[in-house]
């Protein structure tokens, strides 16, 4: 799991080194360090590279003898950490709710205090002495240590195999051993060196202001010390000291940063690219004339790899546009990129992408693009601002691009919750969105994107996070506004059925294309001829169903994004596929007014047709 | 540091007629109960302290030198002849009317040399806090901004390794880094003392540089999480000016959860702050508690660490009282003290 680094490796070498120097220093320089050389408190020179100190000492020989005891002390402090960390960490998880209630509220507020008073408290107990700052250390940074064990520990005893362990009455000593620790064992590792930085800092600052390791004995700490009484005379005295405490620290944190960037699963770049033939941009169907959307040869793209291939389509005022497919097909990137509101992650680049006279491409001005397209987002819990009141993120378009006072929005505001039928408006604008239920909250949501009268809504998947009464009244909503303000709309969902319910036109896109385009119409009534579209309406359930009722499932999934072949990308899947499909990818051809089909199969019995 | 945040469970939604109580009441409630268990188990801690001493503690006070009489003589002045809730009791009437004993060395009362001492650690430890918020907030969420979705990779490196190599530097090494640049080769800020306004300047630099570098790059996670929200894509939507956009949709946001990893480094700035006094021999109450350790000067050492307790609890409570307004849903969720 682990992923090599260059930090990860830098830091592992350097503290290598620092090991070998720790064993190696005191026999090669020890007699350097402890020799006095009669010139005291001399500077910088050949002989001496960072000087004596006050009794003529060699101070390069002594700070690199030093190491020894002052990763001796830390090794063991960290030890003493860990251990006692660990233990309690773990043991409040394996012991009753009771206990670990208490022990947990025990953990947080010993590590609410800094490390530091708890340190000199054990060192006044103990008195000043390396021994006594090294357990000082040792049980200042346990608390810590206990949290975070106690924090790994719970993801882990939450998980079924924990629980079912516990069921089968297996003994919380083994539970602990067997299937606790082997499963934080590689955030730990991250624990322990991230400690191991954390004490050798906090024991040298012992030592730094004299309550750790006493003279004769020497650690950098203590160097650091008697280098700052001499500072004026020989400032590289500090030096040396300085940089080995802060050199090693950096060191350890390298190595605790690249482990736990190695154990964190988010880090994985894009990678992989497929070039293909490029796709016809086929014209939009409507006249341009007639339409308030057009959209042509639109293109996203992400990491090299295009999500959405080349798609053309049209949306008149007053119409419901419904837009299919399974997740991956690029539906949600399509709306997201009419709308302006791709990710950072991903461009996008179209031949035409204009409402009426907006053009989106041509970086439109803000508060045309703000006040004519209205969008409802997926997820209304996660799409309000928690922080935020309703009112404050109701009102903003209207203030900041309608320039209206905060009582005219906040007046228009609740007219509009009012409209979505949200009881006492006034009193939700004052709320915060956690304090509305999920249906309000997209409620309020249409509310919002609808208070400026838009020309356009964009509706991505606005009922997939609610259940299924809440569901009929969404749609009713929408149904309502196109019908009264004649709002037009771009709607996104992954139901057919529900598309069918509330759309007067489908686009079916499958692999970030448009495989099928027709009205609901024809649809419903059965005349789609896309193999895709035929196996999605298979492949849903109808209460009206007649017949056996039976649903068929489309076998295989859908290629990713970098894998799609040079065809057809639903050839692997579709049963009418011949070698033309995985060859060149087909045109839309016109099966009747505002019916259009990309098809090779469709194509044939076009020609046959016609000859 | 995989620190992991606990989600505040989202309280029931608000029925429609029914009035809400102030979470207000419950949370300053139940954080004055927390308060007060934390100051009665520093009581017990530091009143521990002596009768923890390994050995005879009235030997170990007396000195290695004193004669059998002595010691008994001392530890009859000490009272640690009497049973041990008779001390206790004694102790705690004490600390009630403000007696905190009397120092050993210097025979001043403790309560003297603390309020003496005192102003000097607050004064340092706030403004080192403020410097921290003020600087780190700011870079780390231009940081965060300027790197979105892998731009500037360069920036991205240079702040990475800055802030860890600065991060990773012991307060009382970088204090001595500043003394040694600032103080004796370019004679700009005094290396020593408390007398002038100047003299506050590198400690309360080397006190706060570290952790700003810490809190930057937590700043600038946070705000790259924050920044991937759906809300933040509402707001998009908006169309907002990028002020009102990072300022006023992703700051509130952002802190809370900065403030919940980062707090408990604010409270640990009070420890940095504690070694720093020695480096630039500023008197407060780290510089002397040193000394009172150094010469066992147990009843200086006992309020002393009482005080710093009760410093880092009003600390706590008050990044509580801070979370609570920036997010009122952390009032209901369970808190440390």
């Amino acid at each position: 799991m682990i992923r090599s680094s260059r930090g990860l490796a830098a830091g592992l070498a350097g503290l290598g080194l620092i090991a070998v120097l720790a064993v190696a220093a005191p026999l090669v320089w020890g007699g350097d360090a402890a020799h006095l050389s009669g010139a005291a408190r001399e500077g910088a020179s050949g002989a001496h590279w960072l000087g004596t100190d006050a009794l003529g000492r060699d101070v390069l020989a002594r700070t690199l003898v030093a190491t020894r005891l002052t990763l001796v002390m830390t090794l063991s402090a960290t030890a003493i950490a860990g251990t006692i960390g660990i233990l309690l960490g773990t043991a409040v998880w394996v012991a009753g709710p009771r206990v670990r209630e208490a022990g947990l509220r025990l953990i947080d507020v010993m590590v609410s205090y800094p490390a530091v008073i708890l340190a000199l408290a054990v060192a006044a107990i103990l008195g000043a002495g390396t021994a006594a700052a090294v357990v000082a250390i040792g049980v200042a940074w346990s608390p810590a240590f206990a949290r975070l064990t106690a924090n790994l520990a719970a993801s882990v005893a939450g998980r079924d195999f924990v629980a079912a362990a516990r069921l089968l009455g297996v003994p919380p000593h083994r539970v602990l051993v067997r299937h606790l620790l082997p499963n934080i064992a590689e955030p730990l590792l991250v624990l322990l060196s991230v400690a191991f930085a954390g004490t050798l800092t906090a024991l040298s600052g012992l030592s730094f202001i004299g309550l750790g390791v006493q003279a004769p004995s020497y650690d950098w700490g203590a160097l650091l010390n008697t280098g700052l009484d001499a500072l004026y005379t020989n400032p590289a005295e500090a030096l040396g000291p300085a940089v080995a405490i802060t050199l090693t620290g950096v060191l350890a944190s390298f190595v605790g940063d690249g482990l736990a960037a190695g154990a964190d699963p988010h880090r994985i770049g894009i990678s992989g690219r497929l070039k293909k033939a490029p796709v016809p941009v086929a014209a939009p169907a409507a006249d341009d004339g007639e339409a308030l959307l057009t959209v042509a040869g639109l293109r996203v793209s992400a990491g090299g790899v295009d999500l959405v291939d080349g798609v053309s389509f049209t949306v008149r005022p007053g119409e419901i546009v419904g837009v299919v497919g399974e997740s991956g097909s690029g539906k949600s990137l399509t709306a997201m990129a009419v709308a302006r509101l791709l990710p950072d992650t991903v461009t996008a680049d179209a031949g035409a992408l204009r409402l009426d006279d907006l053009d989106l491409l041509a970086g439109a001005a803000p508060d045309r693009l703000a006040t004519e397209i209205g969008v409802v987002y997926q997820d209304p819990a996660a799409s309000f601002n928690p922080a935020l009141r309703l009112g404050g993120q109701l009102t903003e378009v209207l203030r900041r691009h309608r320039g209206l006072d905060r009582r005219a929005a906040r007046t228009k505001a609740a007219e509009a919750l009012a409209a979505v039928r949200i009881t006492r408006p006034e009193a939700r604008l004052r709320r915060h969105p956690h304090e509305l239920s999920g249906g309000m909250r997209q409620r309020a949501m249409i509310a919002s994107a609808l208070l400026t009268g838009p020309r356009l809504l964009i509706a991505d998947e606005p009922t997939t996070a609610l259940d299924v009464t809440v569901q009929a009244e969404i749609l009713d909503l929408l149904r309502e506004a196109n019908r009264r303000d004649g709002t037009a709309m771009l709607f996104i969902s992954h139901d057919i059925g529900v598309i069918a319910s509330l759309c007067h036109r489908v686009l079916v896109m499958y692999a970030g294309r448009i495989v099928e385009e027709l009205p609901v119409g024809d649809l419903v009534a059965g005349r789609s001829r896309h193999p895709y579209t035929r196996a999605l309406l298979d492949a849903t359930p109808r209460v009206d169903a007649e017949g056996d009722g039976e649903l068929t499932t489309i076998p295989g999934r859908p290629p990713a994004p970098a894998d799609r072949a040079a065809g057809c990308a639903f050839a692997s899947r579709c049963a009418l596929a011949m070698p033309k499909c995985t060859e060149e990818p087909p045109a839309a051809i016109s099966l009747g007014a505002d019916h259009r089909a990309a098809c090779h199969a469709l194509d044939q019995k076009v020609e046959e047709n016609a000859s | 540091m995989t620190a992991a945040v606990q989600e505040a469970p989202a309280p029931p939604p608000v029925k429609a007629g029914s009035r809400v109580r102030n979470p207000w009441i419950g949370f300053l409630l139940r954080r004055l109960a927390g308060l007060a268990g934390v100051l009665a188990a520093l009581v017990v801690v530091t009143f521990l302290m002596v009768q923890l001493i390994p050995g005879d503690p009235a030997r170990a006070l007396a000195g290695t030198d004193a004669t059998g009489a002595q010691v008994e003589r001392f530890r009859h002045e000490l009272g640690l002849d009497r049973p041990l809730p008779a001390q206790f009791g004694s102790y705690v009437s004490g600390l009630l009317h403000g007696d905190l004993g009397t120092s050993f060395q210097t025979r001043e009362p403790v309560a003297d040399v603390i309020g003496g001492r005192l102003p000097f650690t607050a004064e340092l430890a706030l403004l080192a806090i403020v410097l921290v918020l003020a600087l780190a907030i700011p870079l780390g969420m231009a940081v965060a901004v300027a790197t979105r979705g892998g731009r500037r990779r360069r920036l991205d490196a240079a702040f990475t390794f800055g802030t860890g190599l600065l991060g990773a530097t012991p307060e009382y090494v970088l204090g001595t880094l500043l003394v040694l640049v600032f103080a004796i080769t370019l004679r700009l800020l005094p290396a020593a003392g408390a007398s002038s306004l100047s003299a506050l300047v590198l400690p309360v630099v080397a006190v706060a540089l570290p952790s700003t570098c810490v809190l930057a790059r937590i700043v600038r996670r946070e705000t790259a999480v924050v920044l991937n929200q759906d809300y933040m894509r509402t707001a998009r939507g908006r169309r907002l000016p990028p002020l009102a956009l990072y300022a006023r949709h992703a700051l509130p946001n952002l802190l809370t959860s900065t403030l919940t990893m980062g707090g408990l480094m604010l409270t640990a700035m009070l420890g940095g702050t504690i070694i720093v006094e020695s480096v630039f021999a500023w008197p407060g109450l780290g510089s002397r508690v040193v000394q009172a350790i150094i010469n066992r000067d147990y009843p200086v050492i006992q309020g002393t660490v009482l005080v710093l307790g009760i410093l880092a609890a009003l600390l706590n409570l008050l990044i509580d009282v801070l979370l609570g307004l920036l997010d009122p849903r952390t009032l209901t969720a369970r808190s440390t003290s």
